[in-house]
């Protein structure tokens, strides 16, 4: 571990003692963080007693900065990853006390998102470390702050992959929080306070009651955590598109954590679904565990060919590169493709398809606050949870290594409550 | 445009007097005034898409006047002023066609390089005459001069078409125009007559006073400006992309707000890059449009009568077709032909 002197030093060797440190709060912070990982000593660098204490003062002084465990007044435990590697080990910090408008609350389960893996390994460039992820985190309250209207001690609750938004641009005054400029993630983005949030593989969680969602009594914890970014992320773009009508062909790419949900989601608000894989061997489950209508191989010409021109919509899920000529053929005039899978590089588009059929491509982010308790309600109404492989966090990082060769049907979701303290 | 004459034999383009068939019932026979230059017209010629049949005679932006009626058609009489744009046939059962959405049949037949419902090709308004069957010929309305209002019969509705089923209409919503030639400039007046603030995006600078002072758009961005294009990230409702040659979509995506619609009505050779990120993070999407249907074409026309919305055109004479065409491809001119 690295003392705090050493600390100090390695601040002040990065040679950036800015003029203006409350502006550069962010680096300074991602600098020391840095320093901190890095450890070890400095060669050729010797302070004197007198700079030491200089530095020391300067840093208490300026910066709001502080080691995670000593940034807020609650102890916290979970498991963070350190750097690139992804691998994700335990880690204390802390998070805030209960503001007036936060709801608190232990955690119970987590799920496993795609998103987390990309995020560990900082695939996608934004990462800042320590990074404990998980935004698909489910629990019950225990304490609310005194101008919280919507949630009781003891409540089932969940929280996904937001936890602050600006509240006054066009977005969010629409319900449209996941769409705001502002928006804030509920891990590795920085809160309104400067610190860095932290998610869900973790013993407790505080959010602001707006991103906080109530999960029905009839809906199993475990199963439903997912929900909270797999379910929201099919589900909005089913509605927003119009692809929520009784008797419309729905195609899904894919059949994982996302694919799985949007076959259910589809199929309850009355759709004939197709699964779209690569994978002969998924057709049975497709079929027989999810109900959907029919499969269709994406390699197989026959297949794409004899499907030509049937779909009112697909969502397509899948994440790594695949050409979309083929898809904008399997929908008919006036359909729409959504692309809710992050790819890292572009995708080619074909534009004849589009004019000739005025088909369109489109994305969708996960939900607004409000769609994604309309959202968990449907979920109640229907009967519809996740299919889940519940696992202990000591298992977390095999458990990565297996969601990177997609085996895992179709979750999995840690097991914080029973599993996290022992951990420590 | 040209004024139609005796065809002749150009380099590249067979001019020909259209078939004569016999006037079917439902048929109307037309005089040609005036046929527009699509730059469709350009690729169809040269086979830059691969399905040319030669001879062929390209225009389907057709203005003229009535000289014979079949016996089932009540629409027109002789003498009236109509327009042909780019269809001349659908198969008229199909749920596209019962929803007055021909343009999307698969059996729908183009004015030219197509064949006809009796096995024989078509040909288009590069002529003296055609015959078209009353569902695919419109009312031209009084107000509208022949030569400046036919190019609205493919550029006029192939813009307003995906304006009206994108939702553009809403007065103060801000539109941005991708290309500045015969479908932009169009696209420009019909945007300003429903209310859209409107900025053209060219990547000429010199197009900048016509865009503004001749044609009303609000403001002009020069596409490889980064500094300007970075100015107008996030501010637009809609954009509506002209341009055919294959160019990066990404800057012009991230010019939309999120939830915002960028359709494409240019057709590009090879298939464009498209950004997966800013359709996820942003809800946008990207569309595609296909000139429109028989129903919303006479509404086209009518609402350009209404708002004085033409062309800007350069008339020229048929046998000028293949250096108007040289032209069109170098993009020399400042607007549409």
């Amino acid at each position: 571990m690295v003392t705090r002197e050493k600390f100090i030093v390695q601040l002040m060797k990065l040679g950036n003692l800015p003029a203006e440190p409350e502006n550069d709060v962010v680096e300074w912070r991602q600098g020391a963080d840095e320093a901190r990982d890095r450890g070890g000593s400095i060669k050729g660098i010797t302070l004197t007693h007198q700079q030491k204490i200089q530095a020391l003062e300067f840093v208490k002084e300026k910066m709001a900065d502080k080691l995670p465990e000593e940034e807020h007044p609650k102890v916290a435990f979970g498991w963070a990853a350190r750097d690139q590697s992804g691998v994700l080990s335990p880690f204390k910090f802390s998070r805030r006390a209960t503001g007036e408008k936060d709801v608190s609350f232990k955690v119970l389960y987590c799920g496993m998102c795609h998103s987390d893996l990309h995020m560990i390994k900082n695939e996608w460039g934004n990462s800042t470390y320590p990074l404990v992820p998980g935004h698909e985190i489910v629990g019950v309250v225990t304490e609310v702050g005194s101008k919280v209207e919507k949630f009781k001690v003891g409540h089932k609750v969940g929280v996904g992959c937001m936890v602050g938004s600006c509240y006054s641009c066009d977005n969010c005054t629409n319900d449209l929080e996941n769409y705001c400029s502002q928006m804030i993630l509920t891990y590795s983005a920085k809160y309104y306070d400067g610190t860095i949030t932290y998610g869900g593989y973790s013993d407790i969680m505080v959010a602001d009651e707006h991103f906080v969602v109530r999960i029905p009594d009839s809906l199993p914890l475990d199963a439903t955590a997912p929900l909270l970014c797999a379910g929201i992320t099919v589900y909005s773009p089913l509605k927003y598109y119009g692809l929520d009508k009784p008797g419309f062909h729905v195609g899904v790419v894919g059949l994982g954590g996302l694919g799985h949900m949007a076959v259910k989601f589809a199929k309850a608000m009355g759709a004939k679904v197709t699964v779209i894989s690569t994978s002969p061997n998924k057709k049975q489950e497709a079929i027989k565990r999810l109900s959907a209508d029919s499969f269709l191989v994406s390699r197989d010409q026959d297949q794409i060919q004899a499907a030509t021109g049937t779909m009112d919509g697909i969502i397509d899920t899948v994440s790594a590169s695949h050409p979309l000529l083929p898809l904008t053929g399997l929908l008919k005039s006036h359909g729409k493709l959504i692309l809710v899978g992050a790819p890292e590089k572009p995708f080619e588009l074909p534009a004849f398809p589009l004019l000739m059929g005025r088909k369109v491509v489109g994305g969708s982010c996960i939900g607004g606050m409000k769609e994604t308790q309309e959202m968990v309600d449907f979920a109640a109404k229907h009967g519809i949870t996740s299919d889940i492989e519940v696992i202990p966090v000591e298992y977390v990082n095999t458990a990565m290594e297996r969601m990177l060769k997609a085996d895992v049907r179709y979750r999995f979701v840690i097991d914080i409550g029973n599993t996290i303290k022992s951990s420590i | 445009m040209a004024k139609s004459s005796e065809a002749q034999h150009p380099q590249k383009v067979f001019g020909w007097a259209a078939k004569d068939t016999e006037n079917g019932d439902e048929d109307v026979s037309i005089k040609i005034l005036y046929c527009g230059v699509c730059h469709s017209d350009l690729h169809s010629c040269r086979n830059e898409w691969g399905n040319a049949h030669y001879p062929l005679v390209p225009g389907h932006e057709i203005v003229g006047t009535v000289t014979k009626i079949g016996s089932n058609v009540k629409k027109f009489k002789v003498g009236d002023r109509v327009g042909v744009g780019v269809m001349v046939g659908s198969c008229k059962s199909c749920e596209y066609c019962k929803q007055d959405l021909e343009n999307y049949c698969p059996k729908h037949i183009l004015t030219y390089n197509s064949i006809d419902n009796d096995g024989t090709r078509t040909y288009g308004g590069y002529a003296d005459m055609i015959v078209v069957d009353q569902n695919f010929v419109v009312h031209f309305p009084d107000g509208l001069p022949s030569d400046a209002g036919a190019p609205l019969l493919c550029a006029g509705i192939t813009v307003y078409s995906p304006m009206k089923y994108y939702g553009m209409t809403e007065p103060g919503k801000h539109l941005g125009i991708v290309g500045l030639g015969g479908l932009g400039h169009v696209a420009v007046r019909i945007a300003k007559a429903f209310g859209l603030k409107v900025t053209v995006i060219s990547s000429s600078p010199r197009k900048e006073s016509e865009a503004i002072n001749r044609l009303g758009a609000d403001a002009f961005l020069v596409s490889n400006d980064a500094g300007k294009m970075k100015g107008a990230i996030g501010t637009m409702d809609f954009i509506i992309d002209t341009v055919s040659a294959v160019h990066a979509l990404a800057p012009l995506l991230s010019l939309l707000k999120a939830n915002g619609k960028l359709i494409t009505l240019g057709l590009p050779n090879k298939p464009l890059e498209l950004p997966i990120f800013p359709l996820v993070l942003g809800r946008k999407l990207v569309g595609g449009s296909d000139i429109g249907g028989m129903k919303e074409t006479q509404e086209m026309l009518d609402f350009c009568a209404k708002h004085n919305i033409t062309a800007d055109v350069e008339v020229i004479r048929m046998d000028e077709i293949n250096t108007a065409m040289d032209r069109l491809a170098n993009l020399m001119s400042s607007t549409g032909l």
